[in-house]
């Protein structure tokens, strides 16, 4: 690994002008993903500054009913938390199905929302790949890409966002709280992460500098009924192949409102709108549900190793919704 | 920079340390605490398990300087002496334990787990040890002697030991 400096930040503003002052410095949270490309050699920053003494690690409701998650909240601890488990399930569920307790332990908000792809090309220096190295090519288009993108990809990038976390808060319509060396701005989660396009290399649309320092999640009072699940390969500690989450609010077996969002699919959180658009305002059947999963399946593109993931998304929100609205129902 | 940090209860200085080395490196090489093992140093296997205020976590991940003013338990802070933890017993008396390599992360990992559930499931067993991989003994074993820890611990307050320091 390359030597670095360290630095410990003190406050928002220090660390901003410590990073956005240095190309090659970074921030570090629980470092579960960062430290990992630092010892693959995909990452060499010059210098870390670590924001986990910040005091952004508390999850407040605000009077308007929404919650406040400070990005320095670790993972298991947001999972546990009361207003979480009990207003938006779907969160829970998302953040502990992803990693192991140790990683859970040490991640944080911030970080699991920055987290890069897992695809085996990226994480592989000897390999071409265009997130990597831009112009080097994309050893995944033809080579081993089970795990890789259906939807929105491009010819330079087919990788996946692989947070489990995000999944969640794009369905929840969450926002990103950002500050940086030009003031704060709010970015909405399913604007944060970007389609690869002609730029693999940029996952967000964050600068270099910009510091995420919580994310709001807004009242959503139906969010009480939601889900998240998750399927891949083992039992734990595995990335998803397909996810599903998911909030439906149900009135006399229709659906009123609904939110849904796809993981394991695509370079970002998906968020199914055209399925969203099917499923508002119509009877909650096993016929709607499977016009949903085809309507946002339809701009599908499947590479040699992935065609599954089509009938295996389209099976998994069908079922996630009937039990949501079976439960709604009962 | 000179760390301080609290290890199994002492408090325990090193001087010389480069920040961006890991805890895990500054345990084993710095205050002669071996007994965390170095593996996989992307957190995928849990041998480095240990205890960073009150919490599993993998020493290979934390930096030094994020460890300053720190509670660390480890492995060596299961037993009383030379009185062995009820995990670490129970590991013995199953055969948990075959080359070894992944053991101190596995008793580590838990210890924490019949802390915070007493009787815990099998489902929630797998689940806690999810983030430990053993090559050797095909979890078997290992299921059994945390079973078999839970049991001697009687379902109340947890393994006897205080590496995790006082979570009440």
């Amino acid at each position: 690994m390359k030597p670095f400096d360290y630095q410990r930040a003190t406050d928002a503003d220090s660390a901003i002008s410590l990073v956005s002052g240095d190309p090659e410095a970074r921030y570090i949270g629980g470092g579960t993903n960062l430290v990992d490309h630092m010892k693959l050699g995909i990452a060499e920053p010059g210098k870390l500054v670590d924001i986990t003494r910040l005091p952004y690690d508390s999850v407040e409701s605000l009077p308007d009913g929404r919650v406040r998650i400070g990005a320095t909240v670790r993972n298991s601890d947001l999972a546990a938390e009361p207003v979480i488990r009990q207003r938006y399930p779907v969160l829970a569920q998302a953040l502990l199905s992803g990693a192991s307790g140790q990683l859970r332990n040490l991640a944080t908000t911030g970080g699991n929302l920055l987290q890069r792809t897992r695809c085996s090309y990226f994480q592989d220096v000897t390999t071409p790949c265009n997130k990597r190295e831009p112009g080097s090519g994309c050893s995944a288009l033809e080579g081993w890409n089970r795990h890789h993108a259906v939807l929105g990809a491009s010819e330079r990038c087919v990788a996946t966002h692989p947070s489990d976390m995000a999944v969640a808060l794009a369905a929840l319509d969450a926002d990103v709280l950002v500050e940086g060396p030009d003031g704060q701005r709010t970015v909405p989660v399913t604007e944060l992460h970007r389609l690869p396009g002609d730029e693999p290399e940029r996952d967000t649309v964050l600068r270099h500098g910009e510091l995420v320092t919580a994310v709001e999640l807004p009242s959503l009072p139906f969010a009480s009924r939601s889900r998240y699940r998750k399927v891949r390969d083992r039992a734990s500690f595995a990335f998803a192949l397909v996810s599903v989450a998911a909030a439906v609010e149900l009135v006399e077996g229709t659906i009123t409102d609904v939110r849904i969002a796809l993981g394991g699919l695509a370079h970002k959180p998906w968020r199914a709108t055209e399925a969203e658009r099917v499923l508002r305002g119509a009877p909650a059947t096993e016929e709607t549900f499977r016009a949903a999963a085809d309507a946002e399946l339809a701009a599908a593109r499947t590479l040699r190793d992935n065609e599954f993931k089509v009938p295996m998304t389209r099976n998994t929100l069908a079922s996630v919704l009937r039990e949501l609205t079976r439960q709604e129902g009962s | 920079m000179r760390l301080n940090l609290t290890v199994n209860g002492r408090a325990m200085t090193a001087d010389d340390v480069w920040e961006g080395e890991s805890l895990l490196y500054v345990l084993r090489e710095r205050l002669g605490l071996p007994g965390s093992k170095n593996a996989c140093e992307q957190g995928e296997c849990g041998s480095c398990t240990v205890y960073l205020d009150r919490v599993p976590v993998c020493a290979c991940l934390v930096a030094a300087g994020q460890a300053q003013d720190r509670e660390v338990g480890t492995v060596e802070g299961l037993a009383d002496g030379e009185e062995l933890s009820t995990v670490q017993r129970a590991f013995i008396d199953e055969g948990a334990v075959q080359c070894g390599f992944c053991t101190p992360g596995l008793l580590v990992a838990a210890d924490d787990l019949i802390e915070r559930v007493p009787e815990p499931s099998d489902a929630e067993i797998r689940e806690a040890l999810a983030g430990n991989l053993c090559r050797c003994t095909g979890y078997e074993k290992i299921m059994a002697a945390v079973r078999t820890a839970a049991e001697r611990s009687g379902g109340t307050s947890g393994s006897g030991s205080s590496a995790g320091g006082d979570r009440t």
